[in-house]
């Protein structure tokens, strides 16, 4: 008796191989399974192939062999590099190589007076010599075939220099933003940044603990407990954008004389500012820190809090003294993701509107800003490649700081974490 | 600090002993302040719900009152054109559909398969490696997602396998690839807790019959998991819905009714981030029609969301 691989019945229920067909039905079942394993693998690979392509594809656009082309070559001004000459003798080089008009315009600007020498040869590096980056080259391509990027700069831009350039630098961090590519920085993006955050938690944080303590410490099973409770769980599912829209229409309009500032005497502003930006954000991180909150208040175990109620403490000595201390890591962790979550998010701040391009820092609440995630999106939507070099570099700031957190929040976790 | 603490201790050792015997009844001033404070912060979360519904009704109220729109058009015309005041949502909705079923198409299979080889075939060791890194993708900012999808996945992968001349630069398919990609760890993360859930004693029966390991997953773990694994879906499918990072910047801007997936489309999300981001006026109709398209976003994403919690009230198997 032969049957066939393909025979219906092996599959069927209440058949049983026999024989030979014993040894035959295992194989082809292991067979199969092994076949499957490699499937389930597979797809597990993809997704981490896909991690490692897209941290590939933001450092091979971050540093790479720029061609640079200036108008004028340093050494034709003076015989002496420019760093070592007075400030009088730049003033000297400017007037003989920018209009009139233009040189007047620098000392209406500041007096050269009162200039210092660093700026007023910066003057000289933006006007004069003007470096210009013509042509940028992405990492494979500066290491694998930089015979070829010679060659073909040579041809297409004679007078240019080719150099090895790292996108991510400390003028990057710290220049505000330019129409520029190359001396566009993320300067007043991070600190816009670090304003919104730091509202976003101030509000986001103690209320969110406390919404925790309410639902875990206080409430009984009533109807409202149970209305807050289901309200909160699908809070976390609304898309941002709809807080970004929430956003608009209460902080942004409707409350504009508290936060454009007009109502404590700022004038210049209307309601597109940093704290409409972190009270948005707050409301969108409130549900996911009440739900981390939660978690690790549960966390702290009954007998802690009955042993408390034993030696005659009220209900909030026992939170206050007993429980939120024991449950401190577990918070600082769900404190440290939902900021996590808050740097990145970028939907809601552009439908509040933030300002793409400002060129000052921020240093009040009332002030328009940008953030790092901002400044990502508005390069990666400009044409041009040299701002996707930029994109990369302002991405590799923005998961650093992400990665660190995270790690952070890891570490704390694993320092703090207690066994009952 | 200590000090105080014990000044505090003291004090609070030594008044009961004072009014002793009316201990219970006293009325605590202070207790009763905190119970408030923290009950107010508790309800906070029912404002901005409130304040949600209300301010996309409202507003999406004044959009329908005004003489160039109706409930008709809006629900049943396939042209959104606020400059010739043709308001029809349906090329809007069309594209986020058609991105978030190709993301649902890439993340489900990818992110079950992955879910099922960590669960059931990786060693734990493995598993404590492979599945924080997996998490790392779903730490990911979108808009660095948004980045990845313009500068990779359109040019290198669409552009390669399928040749510059069909695929336009902006397109469904590069937004909705990326936003799989960004929604496979949710969907293994989530499936992969389900399946974690299932009790050994059920494995080891299946083993008692003879089954090999697949026949294990398929036929007895993953079924027993379905509530879990379907939630997972269903969430997945919200996130994709109200997603806005990567098609604002891959999908391509401009409203089309399109159903090829090569050519550019805005997405009901996309369109709100262009209009809102430009300054327009407040009186102006692009501005209440964005609330319109806000409200049909909440309610989708709101009813995905009830249906995902629903699905696992109602098919968990409860063991033990």
């Amino acid at each position: 008796m032969s049957v066939s691989s393909a025979d219906p019945r092996e599959h069927s229920t209440g058949y049983l191989p026999t024989g030979n067909d014993i040894q035959r039905n295992i194989a082809s079942r292991r067979r199969r399974g092994l076949v499957w394993q490699i499937v389930f693998l597979s797809s597990l690979l993809i997704g981490l192939l896909a991690l490692l392509t897209l941290l590939y594809t933001i450092v091979d656009d971050s540093f790479g062999y720029i061609a640079v082309q200036t108008k004028i070559d340093p050494e034709e001004l003076s015989d002496r590099p420019l760093e070592e000459l007075s400030k009088e003798e730049l003033i000297e080089i400017l007037r003989a190589n920018v209009s009139a008009g233009l040189f007047r315009r620098f000392d209406r600007d500041e007096p050269f007076a009162e200039r210092s020498k660093e700026s007023v040869l910066q003057l000289i590096e933006e006007r004069v010599i003007g470096r210009d980056v013509v042509a940028s080259y992405k990492l494979t391509e500066s290491l694998l075939e930089r015979e070829r990027i010679e060659a073909t700069v040579r041809e297409r831009f004679p007078r240019a220099e080719l150099e090895f350039h790292s996108w991510i630098n400390y003028d990057f961090l710290t220049r505000p933003m330019s129409s520029v590519p190359v001396l566009s920085g993320v300067g007043n993006a991070i600190l816009g940044s670090l304003w919104v955050i730091a509202i976003t938690m101030l509000l986001a944080v103690p209320i969110g603990i406390l919404g925790g303590v309410y639902l875990e410490e206080y409430a009984s099973d009533t109807w409202y407990y149970r209305l807050i409770e289901t309200n909160i769980n699908n809070l976390a599912g609304v898309p941002s954008i709809i807080y970004g829209i929430l956003g608009l229409a209460v902080f942004v309009r409707a409350l504009e004389p508290i936060t454009s500032g007009a109502a404590f005497g700022v004038t210049d502003s209307n309601g597109r500012t940093i704290l409409s930006a972190g009270l948005t954000m707050a409301l969108l991180v409130l549900p996911l820190m009440i739900i981390n909150a939660r978690e690790a208040i549960r966390a702290v175990p009954q007998s802690i809090r009955l042993a408390s109620y034993g030696l005659g403490a009220t209900r909030w000595q026992t939170i206050w003294n007993h429980v939120l201390p024991n449950a401190l890591p577990g918070i600082l962790t769900g404190t440290i993701l939902s900021m996590s979550r808050a740097i990145g998010e970028t939907a809601p701040l552009i439908v509040i509107g933030a300002s793409t391009f400002i060129v000052f820092s921020p240093d009040s609440v009332f002030d328009k800003f940008t953030v790092i995630p901002i400044q990502i999106y508005n390069w990666t939507s400009q044409p041009g490649s040299q701002f996707r070099n930029i994109a990369a570099a302002a991405i590799i700031v923005l998961l650093t700081t992400l990665l660190l957190l995270n790690a952070t929040a890891i570490l704390l976790r694993n320092r703090f974490k207690r066994s009952y | 600090m200590e000090q105080e603490a014990r000044v505090q201790a003291e004090s609070s050792i030594s008044a009961p002993f004072v009014r002793s015997l009316r201990l219970q009844r006293r009325m605590r001033i202070g207790e009763r302040i905190v119970e408030s404070i923290v009950f107010i912060c508790g309800a906070l979360s029912i404002f901005t719900t409130t304040a949600i519904v209300v301010v996309l009704f409202q507003e999406a109220w004044l959009f329908f009152g005004s003489p160039e729109v109706d409930v008709a058009e809006f629900f049943g015309t396939t042209v959104w054109q606020p400059e010739t005041g043709r308001f029809g949502i349906w090329p809007l909705l069309n594209s986020t559909l058609l991105t978030s079923i190709i993301a649902l198409l890439v993340a489900v299979p990818l992110g079950l398969g992955a879910a099922i080889y960590l669960s059931e075939y990786a060693s734990p060791t493995a598993r404590g490696y492979l599945k924080p890194i997996l998490e790392i993708l779903a730490g990911v900012p979108t808009v660095v997602y948004g980045y990845f999808a313009l500068t990779f996945v359109t040019p290198v992968i669409l552009f390669g396998l399928l040749g510059r001349g069909n695929v336009e630069v902006y397109n469904m398919l590069s937004a909705g690839l990326t936003m799989g990609i960004m929604i496979l760890p949710l969907v293994a993360s989530m499936s992969e807790d389900a399946l974690s859930a299932v009790p050994r004693s059920l494995r080891e029966g299946s083993y008692g019959l003879g089954a090999t390991r697949l026949e294990t997953s398929l036929r007895v773990v993953v079924p027993a998991a379905l509530s879990g694994i379907l939630a997972s879906v269903i969430v997945a499918m919200s996130r994709a819905v109200g997603e806005t990072m990567i098609v604002a910047l891959a999908a391509g801007a401009g409203p089309r009714f399109t159903f090829n997936p090569l050519q550019a489309a805005e997405t009901m999300t996309g369109h709100i981030a262009r209009i809102s981001g430009g300054d327009i006026s407040y009186a102006s109709i692009q501005y209440t029609s964005i609330f319109a398209i806000a409200l049909v976003l909440f309610f989708m994403t709101l009813l995905l969301n009830l249906l995902g919690g629903w699905i696992v009230r109602r098919f968990r198997e409860v063991y033990e």
